[in-house]
Parts: structure tokens; sequence; C-alpha cells
């Protein structure tokens, strides 16, 4: 398995890649950590012409907290966004996910922006994007603009981005202090796609939910916000039997695809399960 | 004929140049330009793990990497391992616990945890086992992987306090 031959460009500025992007058009591909691509290119189900090399640019390696917001450079990759303090201070949910992507060298390659770009179902990273209400920021010919995740997630594998564009950077809201959270997934082998998973965030009010918020990543083609359910939740006293009916109606809330390798009846278990770990996790005082 | 795109880098500590079509992947560079064929190539697809190398002292799979992304960086093989004749404490390990039978997948377990040990000197075995997770072995049942690069960790940790 060998790439079909393309011409290799390493721009060192965003405005010489934007350039190059503009000049090559649908022949070009834009080329990230590769972790997802270059398998893609090796398989031949991509034969772009040219390749824009993007990891020479520095301008979208930045990790920058301004008016609540945490904006976290495109070129980002899963071990930084795992360990760096500034993030795992600001949002440790996304954090903690980062670090159960893919494997230990994968992770040192694959990047946050092509992570949203790619779309994958299963990524944890569209998922805690979602969860968060993250905004992607993008460059293209006609400048800069923003995007909330829940737009720019079109459908499996498909994003919002026209030709020519590029993800600079994603930015997601700062927690509000108290901000309790979890995240679980389920996959056969560890560091596999997972089959479902499941991400929170909680704050209590007088020993009650306060806001929640609960998506669900892989059971379906895009992650999926269970809004009702949030809304419902607020003012319910989180005990473990507030946490079972929560998880039980979750599973019932949420999409979820039928497949061979995962039958809906699975997943839905799954879903229940995850989400009831999950909340589990977020309502476990950290230890003092 | 294919244009050929002339690059320097770093192998093993000595300079080397080639000229390589642009998407000749930095492992087939390895073994077919520099004949350094301890970079085994196993899916070509990232998942195996056998051709993980390090490139800048982290590892990366040489299979998702093109040659000419590595201009200016230097690369780690498992030709870098032994010092003169001593096997590197994973090396040593791998072979006295026979964390290896046909040897396929073990060039890529070497530089993984050459790189992740040299990080985390005292790991867990979970946290072997985690790492270890990027690495198909069709041999052993990982058992036997899991032992020793817990043992080699143990003789590493040693080495540094002398």
């Amino acid at each position: 398995m060998k790439p079909a031959p393309f011409t290799y460009h390493r721009p060192e500025t965003l405005d010489d890649a934007l350039a190059l992007l503009a000049e090559h058009g649908a022949d070009a591909s834009p080329l990230a950590g590769g972790q997802s691509l270059v398998p893609m290119l090796n398989m031949r189900l991509a034969q772009p012409a040219h390749i824009v090399d993007l990891n020479g640019l520095t301008e979208l390696g930045g990790v920058v907290i301004t008016d609540g917001w945490l904006e976290i450079g495109a070129l980002i990759r899963h071990h930084q966004l795992a360990h760096d303090p500034v993030i795992r201070a600001a949002q440790p949910l996304l954090a903690h996910a980062a670090g159960t992507i893919a494997h230990y060298a994968i992770r040192q390659r694959g990047t946050l922006g092509g992570s949203l770009v790619q779309a994958d179902p299963a990524g944890q990273l569209p998922l805690i994007a979602r969860l968060t209400d993250a905004e992607v920021v993008i460059r293209g010919p006609r400048g800069e603009r923003r995007m909330p995740v829940r737009a720019f997630l079109v459908f499996a594998m498909e994003v919002a981005l026209e030709e020519g564009e590029l993800v600079t950077a994603v930015s997601f809201p700062l927690l509000k202090p108290g901000t309790r959270w979890g995240f679980e997934l389920f996959s056969r082998r560890r560091g596999d796609y997972a089959l479902a998973s499941v991400a929170t965030t909680l704050t209590l009010t007088n020993g009650k939910i306060g806001e929640l918020r609960l998506a669900i990543g892989a059971a379906a083609s895009l992650p999926q916000r269970l809004t009702g359910l949030e809304r419902s939740a607020r003012g319910g006293v989180p005990d473990a039997a507030w946490i079972a009916e929560t998880a039980r109606a979750a599973a019932a809330a949420a999409e979820v695809e039928d497949s061979p390798q995962a039958p809906a009846a699975f997943r839905r278990e799954l879903v229940e399960v995850l989400t009831h770990r999950a909340l589990t996790a977020a309502l476990t005082p950290e230890p003092a | 004929m294919e244009p050929r795109v002339p690059i320097r880098l770093g192998v093993n500590g000595r300079q080397r140049e080639m000229a390589v079509p642009a998407r000749r992947l930095l492992s087939d560079a390895l073994r077919e330009e520099l004949h350094l064929t301890g970079t085994h190539v196993g899916c070509e697809h990232g998942v195996c793990g056998a051709c993980t190398v390090l490139i800048d002292g982290t590892p990366a799979r040489a299979c998702l990497t093109f040659a000419v992304q590595v201009e200016g960086r230097e690369v780690t093989t498992v030709e870098a391992l032994a010092e003169g004749g001593d096997l590197h404490p994973l090396q040593r390990a791998l072979g006295e616990e026979h964390g290896l039978q046909c040897g396929f997948c073990t060039p890529g377990i070497l530089m993984t945890f050459a790189a992740y040990l040299r990080d985390h000197p005292d790991p867990t075995e979970d946290e072997v086992r985690d790492v270890l997770s990027g690495n198909l072995c069709r041999c052993t049942g990982y058992q036997s992987i899991v032992a020793a690069v817990l043992k080699a960790a143990h003789a590493l940790r040693m080495k540094a306090v002398g």
C-alpha cells in the first residue's frame, strides 16, 4: 500500500498555506497529524495531487485563555491536550478524553483541528466540543469566521468547511466554577474506536442538579446532546435512584445505529451503563 | 520519471542525505534508501505499530509519515538502541522474559517503550498495558512483553541511580 504521487508543499505561514489551497482548490489536501489522512492516502481512498503540510505553521500551536474562552490551536497534539497544565486546569474533561484517544504513538501526532475536521462519529474531541458548545475558528479566502461545533459537524466525516478554508483553532468556553464532569467509553480493545461514549458536565445548587449537560458519542452519525433530558434534570436530587433513572432515560432517548458489529439494543445498553458510570464519576466528591 | 525531493535529516546521530519521491513513506525510506531494515513494515495504515520510530525523540508511525516531512529532524530507529555490543535493557529484558517469538513486532515495541520509559521511569502494569495496546503481537499474548517492560523499567531506574 503506497500513496499515489503528489506534489508536497510545506508552507511556513498560514497565509502561504491558504494561498496554496486557493491555488490548487479541490486538488489539494491539507495534512496535519496525518493519523487519519495518511492511511487513506496509503489505501488510495484519497489521491490529492497536492499535499499542503501544515506542521510548520507555528501560528496554529497556541493555547490561550481570553474572555471566558480557552482557545487551542488546531495543531495541538492529543498528547499535549492531555498533559498541558493550562488545558488540564481549564478543561480537565477535554484533557482526560484526549488521553483516551487511540494509542500513545498516535496521540503524539494526531491534532485537535484534524480530529474536528475528520468528524469521526466515534471521535472523543468532536464529542467534548459538542458537549461544551465549543466554537471552531476558521480562516479562508474571505477572512476569519467562527462557527459553533453544533453547526460545523454536518454528518459523519462531513463538516461545514468551504473549499480553501482551514480550521485554525477550537475555542472552548471555560467551565463554570464548581462544574463536575465524567467521561466514559466502551471499545472492544483498548485504543479502538468506541462503540459508544458518554460525556457529562453538571453543577450542583444546594445539593440539587443545577445545569446538566449530557452528550452521547459513537452511537450514531453525530455526537448528540440529550437536551430534553438536560432540561428535565434541573432540580433533581442526585442520588443513586436519580443516576439510574437518568441513565435509563438517556438510553431511551439516544439515537443509536444498528450494525452487525454493534446491534442497536447493545448500543442502548452501553449508553445506559456508560451514562451511569459518567454521572457517578461526576458526582463523586474529589479527594480533599 | 517521478520527481525526487532532496532531503537532509539526522538518523541515529548521523547526517544523511537522500532524494525521494514526495510520496515515499519514512518506513520505506529507512529500509530502502538507508538499508536500515530493523524498522519493520506491517499494516501500513498505522494500526500494528511495527514501524514505530522516534522523530525528535517522540514515537511516531513511520508508515504515516512521509520522508519529506522529516527534513531537518532527527530520526531514531531500533539500530541505535544497543550501545557497542551491549543490548539496551529493554532488549535484554524482552529476551530474558520471552517477550518475543517471531520478532516482527519487536522493533516497534522497543522504540515505543524506549521513549515511554524515558518519560515515565516507574510505570504501573496498567500504564504499560495501555501503551502496549498500540503495538500488535500475534505470538506472545503480551503477558511476557508486559513483564519485560516492567523489568527493563526497574533496570533503567537502577542504572540511573548508578
